[in-house]
């Protein structure tokens, strides 16, 4: 069966060749690096914009982005026909297509997110250092993190005030370039999308920034979530182990300091919504007014057949009821998670109606295409292409994350910054 | 004894001093620099159709598929014909049911899941085929995306793919307006039509030229003046394919109509 078939309705007249040959992983792709640029935007405006109240989540936001940031590259592996030779993209890049930027744009993020969370635990990672080395007896599990830990020191113990200051420029520093490479990151993958003169959909300047600020929003929508999550289990925990240790904070005391770091994010969780609204809007109304060659499909394709996935998933659930949740006055903690979640599936709905929208209709503009997402994954293909191959690509994060907190936690640590 | 401040620094002098020659020899590749001074060469590979002599028997894709070891079964093709079938009150209809492999052996029309569509014979103002292929284009825009330079153009014009370097990406595929790029069922790589480059650069013509009873298909050299299929090109009217998008295909028609996409 050729690529694309088992999933590819056709209706109307299609040219033979053409499948939906970038289905649910590239859906995957821009949604993931939106993750991973959303969640470092909102910890640089802590380290750059000294915006206090996100102290809180901003570590936590790091973090997670090194987390995300694998994952990133795993829906293309997925995707790619001959993923041995993905490598290639770094090895021999052919610079006139946007994909060839790919190796250069990731490693430089990754080194910026490696090195200034290496910057941001350095204290840590040194105090932990010398404690270990301090104990007499020391078990096997210690021995290992404490060669872990000197690994990750690399030998750069000093603990001086003015080298903890350093430290905390560089954080700045680092926090301060990121901030544009991360946009660069994805606005290149919205770039990939939108120099497709091919596809009508597609085509328009605008997409690099359309993506960018979905992607903050995505970002900054999961960075919430993951912490009330994270907040919650620690409450549960915390209330079982204060029954030893009445020191330890209270439920009431956690709870006050979770809503308070929720308000402040949601906020800059709205001012890039609103942003992000704008601007598809825009793209919008320019197509419909302009109307040219490709409107007749397009708007049977944007207004008809998919009118449910972007009107009322997209803009409706995904938009507007969070936009109301979050403006209503005495923000609580499950509103607040249920309007994040309706964000991200909102700028999920976006990726789709983007990626899977924009091959929906024949580029000889006289037939539809329709995606039917393969849910069980009888052969290799399937599975990638498919649900599970999705899930996979959603749950990795989550456990990359809590293997990472296992080494540099997020919460409870002194803080030099 | 040096210490580890200046041993990265003078790391990065020697790594920085290394780039800069090794850089330079890429900058002025002499063999670039003729290529692309002396671009005209002596033949440019360029494609005529004649739609009104195309009677849509697909013995052209046949051919194609059996010359290119094209899977026979395998719904994709490299060459196909269209039928374009205009109804009296203005509706176009079109099909290329297995890209006409089989030729158009019945008078309904391939909606595919919107099922076959019987149009009667007084009803239809206009019908014609049209074959379709690679347009080869000037300024292709699959060569263009391809993010590992697998997809590449030879100096006679022919777009071609590295199939042993290909990463299967499939931003090609996207990025061809005629949709005539699929995934090879077999091989797992980008595939296209090669105008039988194996044939022409033997002295032979492609595979679906030689197949075609009536001479709808012809292939040429477009710099050479006393070419006949040059002469038609540049003194007949002739049209090519979607040329708003600015890749210059040289794929000309003869006798096209308006309704073609």
């Amino acid at each position: 069966m050729v690529h694309g078939e088992a999933w590819t309705l056709k209706e109307f007249f299609v040219y033979p060749n053409e499948y939906i040959y970038w289905s649910i992983q590239i859906v995957m792709y821009p949604f993931m690096t939106g993750l991973v640029a959303g969640a470092f935007v909102l910890s640089s405006l802590y380290h750059v914009f000294g915006v206090k109240q996100l102290k809180d989540i901003a570590r936590f936001s790091l973090v997670f982005s090194l987390a995300l940031l694998p994952v990133a590259m795993m829906p293309l592996m997925l995707h790619l026909q001959q993923p041995q030779r993905g490598i290639y993209v770094m090895m021999t890049p052919h610079f006139t297509s946007a994909i060839a930027a790919f190796g250069i744009v990731f490693t430089t993020y990754g080194l910026i997110v490696a090195s200034e969370i290496w910057f941001v635990y350095r204290q840590f990672i040194v105090e932990t250092v010398l404690e270990l080395r301090a104990k007499q007896q020391k078990t096997a599990v210690e021995s290992a993190r404490l060669f872990l830990y000197s690994l990750l020191s690399m030998g750069a113990m000093d603990l001086s005030p003015e080298a903890l200051h350093k430290d905390e420029r560089a954080v700045g520093i680092l926090a301060g370039i990121g901030i544009p490479v991360a946009c660069f990151l994805h606005g290149y993958a919205g770039f990939i999308f939108g120099s497709v003169k091919a596809n009508a959909l597609w085509m328009t300047p605008l997409m690099p920034v359309i993506f960018i600020c979905s992607a903050v929003v995505s970002g900054i929508a999961l960075c919430i979530v993951t912490y009330i999550i994270t907040m919650e289990i620690r409450k549960l925990i915390f209330a079982r182990k204060r029954r030893n240790n009445p020191r330890l904070p209270s439920t009431e005391e956690l709870k006050s300091a979770e809503i308070q770091v929720v308000t402040m994010t949601a906020k800059y969780l709205v001012m890039f919504l609103v942003l992000a609204i704008t601007l598809e809007l825009l793209d919008l109304i320019f197509r419909t007014y302009t109307a040219v060659k490709s409107w007749d499909i397009l708007r049977s394709v944007i207004y008809e057949r998919d009118f449910f996935k972007i009107f009322i998933l997209q803009y409706g659930l995904g938009n507007v009821v969070p936009f109301i949740i979050f403006l209503r006055p005495g923000l609580t903690i499950r509103r607040a998670l249920v309007g994040t979640l309706l964000v991200l599936m909102g700028v999920f709905m976006m990726r789709w109606n983007v990626v899977i929208g924009g091959q929906a209709f024949s580029a000889s503009f006289s037939g539809f295409m329709e995606y039917q997402l393969p849910i069980w994954p009888s052969t290799l293909e399937l599975f990638k292409e498919g649900l599970f191959g999705a899930l996979s690509v959603i749950i990795t994060p989550f456990v990359l994350f809590f293997l990472v907190t296992r080494i540099l936690p997020v919460f409870g640590i002194k803080d030099s910054h | 004894m040096m210490n580890r401040r200046e041993f990265c620094k003078k790391t990065m002098i020697v790594a920085g001093g290394l780039i800069i020659p090794l850089s330079a020899l890429e900058v002025f590749n002499p063999r670039r620099l003729y290529a692309e001074k002396n671009d005209k060469g002596k033949v440019r590979w360029v494609f005529l159709v004649d739609v009104h002599k195309c009677v849509g028997c697909g013995f052209c894709v046949k051919a194609c598929k059996i010359e290119n070891d094209v899977t026979w079964d395998a719904n994709v093709t490299r060459t196909w014909v269209e039928r374009y079938v205009i109804t009296r009150d203005g509706q176009t209809l079109i099909d290329s049911p297995k890209g006409a492999r089989d030729g158009f052996t019945s008078q309904k029309i391939d909606q595919a899941h919107a099922g076959l569509k019987d149009v009667k014979p007084e009803d239809i103002a206009k019908g014609f085929f049209v074959p379709k292929l690679c347009n080869h284009c000037d300024n292709p825009p699959c060569v263009q995306v391809c993010p590992v330079g697998a997809t590449y153009q030879t100096q006679d014009g022919v777009v071609l793919v590295d199939r042993t370097w290909c990463i299967g990406c499939g931003y090609c595929v996207m990025g061809c307006p005629y949709g005539v790029r699929y995934f090879h069922p077999q091989l797992h790589v980008a595939e296209k039509c090669t105008l039988c480059y194996h044939r022409l650069s033997q002295g032979m013509k492609t595979a679906c030229v030689d197949a075609c009873p009536f001479g709808a298909r012809r292939v040429g050299n477009i710099r050479d003046p006393e070419d006949p299929v040059t002469k038609i090109i540049t003194t007949e009217q002739v049209n090519v394919l979607k040329e708003e998008f600015g890749t210059k295909p040289q794929v000309f028609y003869l006798g096209s109509s308006m309704e073609v996409k």
